[in-house]
C-alpha cells in the first residue's frame, strides 16, 4: 500500500472490461508518473472513455489491476470515497449542478465531503474561479454561463477537492469551437503547475503541445504510444496512421 | 409566399385553434350554473304557492353545506399530507440500491396505484377498528380519520411514482459528477438530486391534489359527514322536493369548481414556466 513518488501514480495493468457481450477493454496497460500529462486518442468506441472511468471506479473492471498511488481499484472492499478524493474528473457534458451557483458548485464538495471550514472553502473556491478566469461569475447559475465557462467551473469544482490526478473525458467535445481555446488554456495552465493529467481527447494539436506521452487505442487495446514528437511524425502502425490522416 | 408542392410536410403549418364545444368558453359556465340553480326557483315562484322557493331553501342550508365542504378540504389536505410523506419514502425505496427494498417498494406502489380508490376506502373503513387501545388508553378511530387513511393510500402510490419518475428524469451525469466528487449516496440524493426534482414534481403533485379533492366525496358513500352526505340529508329533511335537486347539487359542483379550477390553472402555469427553464 505504501507508495512513493518514484513509482507510477496511476498504474494500469492488463485491464479487461466488457459490457455484456461487448468487450470494451482487452488488456490495456499504461503507467502515469506524478506530474505527467498523458493523452489517450482513438476512434469512437475504442474504449478510451471507459478506461479513464475505470480509474475512479465509475466503471468496474473484470480483470487486471489499476493502482492509484498504490491503492488497488479492482477490489470489492475498495473505499471508493477515499479513491475519489484523490482523483478528480471532468466530463464532456460538464455536469454542473444546475440548482447551485458557480461558487456553490465549487465549494460544496470541500464543505460537505472534506468537512472543510465554510469560510476557508469559499475563499479557496473564489481563488479557483479566478484561476480559471471566471472572476465575477461566482453568483451565476450554470444555465447563465456559456459551455466553455461551465466547463471551466467544472474544472475548478474538481480542483477544489485538491486531487492528485485529474481525468478529462473529452472535455471540449461538446463545446462551441470559439470556447474550446479557453478550456484548453485552463488545462494547459494546470499541466504547467505540475498536475498529473490523463486526457481523453480529439484535439490532436493540443495533445501534441502539452502531452508527455500519447496513447492510441483501438478496439480495446493500445495500438501504439510514444512521446508526441515521434508519435505524430512517424507512427508505425497502419491503424494509427490511418486515424491520424483522417483527423489531421 | 406559396409553395408548389403536394408533399404535406412542405406545406406551411397553420396551427388550428382548438374549437370550444358549442363555442362555449369557460366563463359561460357561471351563467349556465346560475340558470340551473335559479331557474327552478323562478319557475317555482311563478307557481305562487306559499312555501319557500328553492333558492331560499338553499340559502338556509348553504352555511351547513359550506361547513361540509370545508370538511372535504380538511380530508383532502390531511390525506395529501399523509400520502405525500408515505409516498416520498416509498418513492425513495423504489430507487434504493438495495434490491429487496426496490422490489417491495415497487410492488406496494403498483398495488395501490392500480386499485380503485373506492375499494381502498372501503377497506380502510371496514378493516380498521373503531378505536385502538394503547396501554389501557382508548384512542377512538372516527370515520373521517379512516377516510383520510383510505384516501391517502392511492395518493401515496401516486406520489411514489412521481418521485421515482422525477429522479429518473435527471441526467445520469448528475449522479456521476457527484460520485466523482466523493459524495456519499445519501448526500448525492439530498443535496443534488432531490432539490432538482422538486420543480419537476410540483405540477403532477398539484394535479394529484386536485383529483384527490374531487375524490373526497367518495367518503359520503361510507357515511362521513362531508358535503355530499349533508346535501343528501338536507334534501331529505326538505321532504325530497325534486325541484331542489338541481340547485343543491349545482351548488356543490360550483364549490368544487371554484376550488379546483384555480389549482389546475396554476399547475399549467408552473408546467410552462419550468419547461422553459430546465
Amino acid at each position: 500500500m505504501s507508495w512513493s513518488p518514484s513509482e507510477p501514480m496511476v498504474s494500469i495493468k492488463d485491464v479487461h472490461k466488457s459490457f455484456g457481450d461487448l468487450k470494451v477493454l482487452n488488456g490495456v496497460s499504461l503507467d502515469v508518473m506524478k506530474g505527467d500529462v498523458i493523452c489517450i486518442i482513438g476512434p469512437s468506441g475504442s474504449g478510451k472513455s471507459t478506461l479513464i472511468r475505470c480509474v475512479n471506479a465509475l466503471n468496474d473492471i473484470q480483470q487486471g489491476s489499476i493502482l492509484v498511488e498504490g491503492q488497488e481499484v479492482n477490489d470489492l472492499h475498495l473505499n471508493k470515497l477515499e479513491l475519489r478524493k484523490k482523483v478528480g474528473m471532468v466530463f464532456q457534458q460538464y455536469n454542473l449542478f444546475p440548482h447551485k451557483t458557480a461558487l456553490q458548485n465549487v465549494m460544496m464538495a470541500p464543505v460537505r465531503v472534506l468537512k472543510h471550514d465554510k469560510v476557508e472553502a469559499e475563499a479557496t473556491a473564489r481563488a479557483l474561479l479566478k484561476k480559471v478566469r471566471l472572476e465575477g461569475k461566482e453568483a451565476a447559475f450554470p444555465g447563465e454561463l456559456s459551455g466553455g465557462q461551465q466547463q471551466r467551473v467544472a474544472i475548478a469544482r474538481s480542483l477544489a477537492m485538491q486531487p492528485d490526478v485529474m481525468l478529462f473525458d473529452e472535455v471540449t467535445a461538446a463545446l462551441d469551437p470559439e470556447t474550446v481555446g479557453e478550456v484548453l488554456q485552463t488545462i494547459k495552465d494546470l499541466a504547467e503547475d505540475g498536475m498529473t493529467c490523463i486526457l481523453v481527447t480529439h484535439e490532436m494539436g493540443f495533445a501534441r503541445e502539452i502531452a508527455d506521452h500519447v496513447y492510441f487505442t483501438d478496439r480495446g487495446v493500445i495500438v501504439e504510444h510514444g512521446p508526441p514528437e515521434t508519435f505524430f511524425k512517424d507512427a508505425k502502425d497502419p491503424r494509427t496512421r490511418e486515424f491520424l490522416s483522417q483527423i489531421l | 409566399m406559396t409553395y408548389k408542392t403536394d408533399l404535406p410536410v412542405m406545406l406551411p403549418v397553420t396551427p388550428r385553434e382548438a374549437e370550444p364545444f358549442l363555442r362555449l368558453s369557460l366563463w359561460h359556465a357561471i351563467p349556465i350554473a346560475a340558470v340551473c340553480i335559479v331557474g327552478p326557483s323562478l319557475a317555482f315562484a311563478a307557481d305562487g304557492i306559499a312555501i319557500l322557493s328553492p333558492l331560499a331553501v338553499l340559502a338556509n342550508w348553504a352555511p351547513l353545506l359550506l361547513k361540509g365542504f370545508v370538511f372535504n378540504l380538511v380530508i383532502s389536505i390531511s390525506a395529501m399530507g399523509l400520502g405525500t410523506a408515505a409516498g416520498a419514502m416509498l418513492g425513495l425505496g423504489q430507487i434504493s440500491p438495495n434490491r429487496a427494498m426496490r422490489g417491495s417498494s415497487w410492488f406496494v406502489t403498483q398495488f395501490f396505484r392500480n386499485a380503485p380508490w373506492l375499494v381502498l376506502l372501503f377497506f380502510a373503513m371496514f378493516l380498521l377498528p373503531f378505536e385502538i387501545s394503547i396501554l389501557g388508553l382508548k384512542i377512538p378511530f372516527p370515520d373521517w380519520f379512516k377516510a383520510i387513511l383510505g384516501l391517502s393510500l392511492p395518493v401515496m402510490a401516486n406520489v411514489s411514482e412521481i418521485v421515482r419518475g422525477a429522479v429518473n428524469s435527471l441526467p445520469s451525469g448528475q449522479w456521476e459528477a457527484a460520485e466523482s466528487l466523493a459524495y456519499t449516496r445519501r448526500q448525492t440524493l439530498w443535496l443534488i438530486i432531490l432539490p432538482q426534482c422538486v420543480k419537476r414534481m410540483l405540477p403532477p403533485w398539484m394535479n394529484l391534489y386536485a383529483i384527490l379533492t374531487m375524490a373526497t366525496v367518495l367518503a359520503s358513500i361510507v357515511g362521513v359527514s362531508e358535503v355530499m352526505t349533508l346535501t343528501g340529508r338536507a334534501l331529505s329533511a326538505e321532504g325530497g322536493r325534486p325541484e331542489l335537486l338541481a340547485p343543491f347539487y349545482g351548488f356543490v359542483l360550483l364549490l368544487f369548481f371554484a376550488y379546483c379550477y384555480p389549482i389546475a390553472r396554476f399547475t399549467v402555469r408552473l408546467e410552462k414556466k419550468f419547461s422553459v427553464i430546465t
